[in-house]
């Protein structure tokens, strides 16, 4: 299930969002999503002020908002989950038009998509702003165990090479007349990622023979450790600040 | 199936998240016996594979199509230990560059895919061995069974977390209905793919697959004279 993975996912640009370390961006992330999570789902308020907060982190980015819209389909297929919720849930019911919803259920649904997309919009401004190897870079800052940083590492690097060579091999199926059009298609398409699953594995013991003989260790260097002044950690300090705050008084009032 | 922010209660993401810690703890100890210092370059190509196995799209008819989710496959390709990295790494990068799952749930996914996933998937697969003879082929149908009940089994364990620490009053037989029969189609398509993949894996590099080594150590080494006519 879900919407497939597009690429370009990083929007070149110099934005105030863009010039942010990666690590101070996922920090920022971190305090807002956990924030929206921890919001109670009557506090209208509070989701009122957290759509526009949003909003203007995504417009700090200088992308444009129809490319933010089009990797929202990421979401869908919760979307779909949580539309069934007022038709599902017990407890009383309200008439919605022609329709007997139940009143929990159509709270719940509004928190789930409620929650989830503000997660899916701010999590989208970290993913276009950064590079994919300085979101490694952040990760590695935060201390994720150095193994994970590796192979997340060794992804992301082989990244273009690998989904080139699946582009290539698609080039080769569709040149000798091949159309992926019902189930009968399945077992040329199995074979792809077949032969891509050897290729793949192959290039990476190339890739830990080619390393070996530079002598690897188990250990990669940290050539340029990231870092943040005190103003860019204030700067993406505040959009979790300005969503803590927003919870605080909507909790206080 | 990636769970985005605010599906479950903040204890309950809490909890999965220390699931998911003490989990892939024990798979980087694991996958380090099993891979050595290889670990890292062949469990990030692995994730990579997994990663564009799920760009892949299977048509279905009507102008649908879905993809592979790949747990259980990537536990028999390259053992459980190394598949529970390899997912957990691709989920850590569809959360922070693709916004596909929240990274408050980031925990919770991990769970799913890379433990309940890759480790049913798995268990299911060398039972199924251990049972059917030990020959290369016999790879193709384990795997397909465990890819089929993978799916469905994360499912479930989906609709036990949204039991636990949901945040909507749905009856659990009715979520663990639903989640359970939707993804038991999928699962059949999983199982199928699965399947087929793996056996044209092992027609042509079957020493590549983790999960037929037994069978291929016990493969003596035939010299023949003549060649068929």
């Amino acid at each position: 299930m879900g919407a497939g993975h597009g690429h370009h996912l990083h929007f070149h640009g110099h934005s105030l969002a863009h010039r942010l370390p990666a690590h101070a961006k996922l920090v920022a992330l971190l305090g807002f999503v956990v924030t929206v999570v921890l919001t109670p789902r009557t506090a209208f308020a509070a989701y009122a002020v957290y759509l526009p907060l949003v909003l203007v982190a995504q417009r700090c980015s200088r992308v444009p908002f129809g490319y933010y819209a089009k990797r929202m389909v990421v979401e869908v297929p919760f979307v779909v989950f949580a539309l069934l919720m007022p038709f599902v849930a017990t407890g009383p019911r309200v008439e919605v038009g022609p329709l007997r919803l139940s009143e929990s259920g159509l709270l719940s649904a509004w928190a789930l998509l409620a929650k989830g997309t503000l997660g899916v919009m701010a999590s989208l401004v970290l993913a276009t702003t950064t590079e994919p190897r300085h979101i490694v870079g952040g990760l590695e800052r935060l201390r994720l165990p150095d193994q994970l940083v590796q192979i997340m590492g060794f992804m992301v690097r082989y990244l273009e090479v690998v989904t080139g060579e699946m582009a290539r091999m698609k080039v080769a199926r569709e040149s000798r007349g091949f159309q992926a059009r019902s189930i009968r298609s399945w077992p040329v398409l199995a074979t792809t990622a077949g032969a891509l699953f050897i290729r793949s594995y192959e290039r990476g013991e190339r890739v830990h023979l080619a390393m070996l003989s530079r002598g690897y260790t188990g250990q990669l260097p940290v050539t340029r450790p990231m870092t943040a002044t005190a103003e860019q950690w204030r700067r993406a300090g505040m959009l979790p600040a300005a969503a803590l705050a927003t919870l605080l008084v909507a909790v206080a009032l | 199936m990636h769970v985005p922010d605010g599906f479950l209660d903040a204890p309950t993401s809490v909890g999965t998240a220390v699931v998911a810690a003490a989990g892939v703890g024990l798979a980087l100890r694991g996958a380090r016996r099993e891979l050595d210092d290889r670990t890292a370059p062949l469990a990030g190509l692995v994730a990579l594979f997994i990663f564009a196995t799920q760009l892949l799209n299977f048509p279905i008819g009507a102008g649908t199509s879905g993809h592979l989710l790949g747990g259980a496959l990537a536990a028999v390709l390259v053992g459980p230990w190394t598949a529970t990295l390899a997912i957990t790494v691709v989920l850590i990068v569809q959360a922070t560059l693709m916004a596909d799952g929240g990274l408050t749930a980031l925990g919770t996914n991990i769970t799913l895919m890379g433990l309940v996933g890759v480790w049913v998937g798995w268990l299911v697969f060398i039972a199924l061995r251990r049972v059917l003879p030990r020959r290369p082929a016999s790879v193709v149908p384990a795997a397909c069974v465990a890819a089929f009940v993978s799916v469905p089994t994360a499912a479930f364990a989906f609709s036990v977390l949204f039991a636990i620490g949901g945040v909507a009053d749905v009856p659990f037989s009715t979520v663990a209905t639903a989640m359970v029969g939707v993804h038991s189609l999928i699962g059949l398509g999983e199982a199928a793919i699965t399947a087929l993949a793996v056996s044209s894996i092992v027609a042509v590099r079957p020493d590549l697959v983790y999960g037929a080594r037994p069978a291929l150590r016990q493969r003596t080494l035939t010299i023949r004279d003549e060649v068929p006519a």
